[in-house]
Formats: C-alpha cells, structure tokens, sequence
C-alpha cells in the first residue's frame, strides 16, 4: 500500500511517500492512521490535533471509516489552502 | 477545462480565448487569485504552492463537471499554478460563460468556493521571518458551505 504526506504533514514524517504493508486487522483510514503514528512519532504528533489531518484514497477524500484495499493510494495531509 | 501549471499565465488572453469565435454567449464571468505582497502585518516576498498531482486535476474535474450541472454554461475554465511565484503573479483564474449573467456569477462565485476548500493545494509563504504555511480559514469552508 502507497502512503503519501502532503505540507507540513511531510516534513513531519520526514518523507513524501513510503510502501506499507500493514497487518491484515487494518481494515479502514483510521486503523492505518492509529498503526502510523505508533511507529512514527511525527505523524503521532500531528494527528495529536484533533481533525487536522484529512485523508484521501485514490485520489478521492475519505472519512476515517473508509475501507481499505490491498494496493490503494492513501494520501494524508493538512486542510488544504488554494486558490 | 482543467489546467494544472507552473508557468505563469496571461489572465486577458485566456478570457479571450475562452470565447473565441463564438456569437452565443451573453456574459463571462471570471476570478483571479494574486499573490500579495503583505499577509496581516507581515511583508510577503514570495509564495510556493505545492499540490497532489493527479488528486489535484481529478478534484478541479469534478468541480467543474457540478458546476456544468448547478447552472447552464456554455463554458467554463479553471486555470491553477503551483511552484514558487512572487507578488502580482497571478495563482488562479476561473472562468464562465453563460447565456445571461445571473448563471456565469453564480457558477463563477461557486467553483472558487468549492476549489479553495476542495482543491489539494497547499501555500508557503516567505517573509523576512522565515517561511510558514499559510492555515486554513474557517471563513473559507463557509463560503463553500452556502452552495
């Protein structure tokens, strides 16, 4: 599975993008985020924030509830600020 | 029509071109977002937005296609820049054309709203303090709330 960190989200990982393979019980955005931060401590630190890191899979946003599949794009980053 | 670039672009020129040739439309209405040069008290030397590549085209697609469907235009451009540019470049510029204004303003005010909530863009400003990400403005989900 492909994970990508967009803004300030990226410096705190410290990496733009990384291949996970998660345990088969992660399941939705949530359990991966949860899985994430135990092993990282910058993601932890952001996620610390309560609804400041939004989620996409492939390329569409998605709620923590959303499912996972084997080979999905989850990207993670800051409320975005365009325009 | 989507377009996703670096390089600067020329606002007049793609409002004419917008329209070129045709003899229906009745009104265009368009935005265009500047970098500024001051943010609050702090002086403003140069703006960078990073973006999603591929999220970023699909999400201003899928914008444009419901403004297609909220009102009847005859055209429609959204036109965003990413990478590093310095005050009174331009970032953004949306455009519509409709039969009658009341469509192209609406349509216009719309697909700003909804790019500036929806569109994965992230800006960094730099000033002599350094540079920051810019936050987000709950004023700003507001405005794309009212559609």
């Amino acid at each position: 599975m492909k994970v990508l960190y967009f803004a300030w989200l990226r410096t705190k990982t410290g990496k733009a993008s990384e291949e996970v393979s998660p345990p088969a019980e992660i399941t939705t955005v949530g359990e991966l985020m949860e899985w994430l931060a135990a092993s990282r401590p910058g993601f932890a630190e952001a996620m610390a924030v309560p609804g400041v890191i939004r989620a996409a899979v492939n390329q569409d946003y998605a709620e923590p509830g959303h499912p996972l599949r084997p080979g999905d794009e989850v990207a993670f980053f800051p409320p975005v600020t365009g325009g | 029509m989507v377009r996703v670039q670096e390089a600067p672009f020329d606002p007049g020129a793609e409002l004419a071109a917008l329209t070129r040739g045709r003899t229906d439309v009745g009104a265009v209405a368009s935005f265009t977002g500047l970098v500024r040069d001051v943010a609050g008290d702090q002086a403003i030397s140069a703006m960078t937005l990073e973006h999603y590549p591929g999220m970023t085209e699909k999400q201003l697609a899928e914008i444009e296609a419901e403004a297609n469907r909220r009102w009847p235009l005859q055209a429609s451009l959204i036109v965003h820049r990413y990478g590093r540019m310095l005050p009174g470049e331009p970032i953004v510029l949306v455009a519509t054309a409709s039969e009658h204004r009341a469509a192209a303003l609406e349509a216009c005010a719309f697909l700003i709203d909804w790019l500036k909530t929806k569109a994965p863009f992230w800006k960094i400003e730099e000033s002599p303090a350094g540079s920051r990400w810019v936050e987000s403005r709950t004023s700003d989900d507001e405005a794309a709330a009212r559609w």
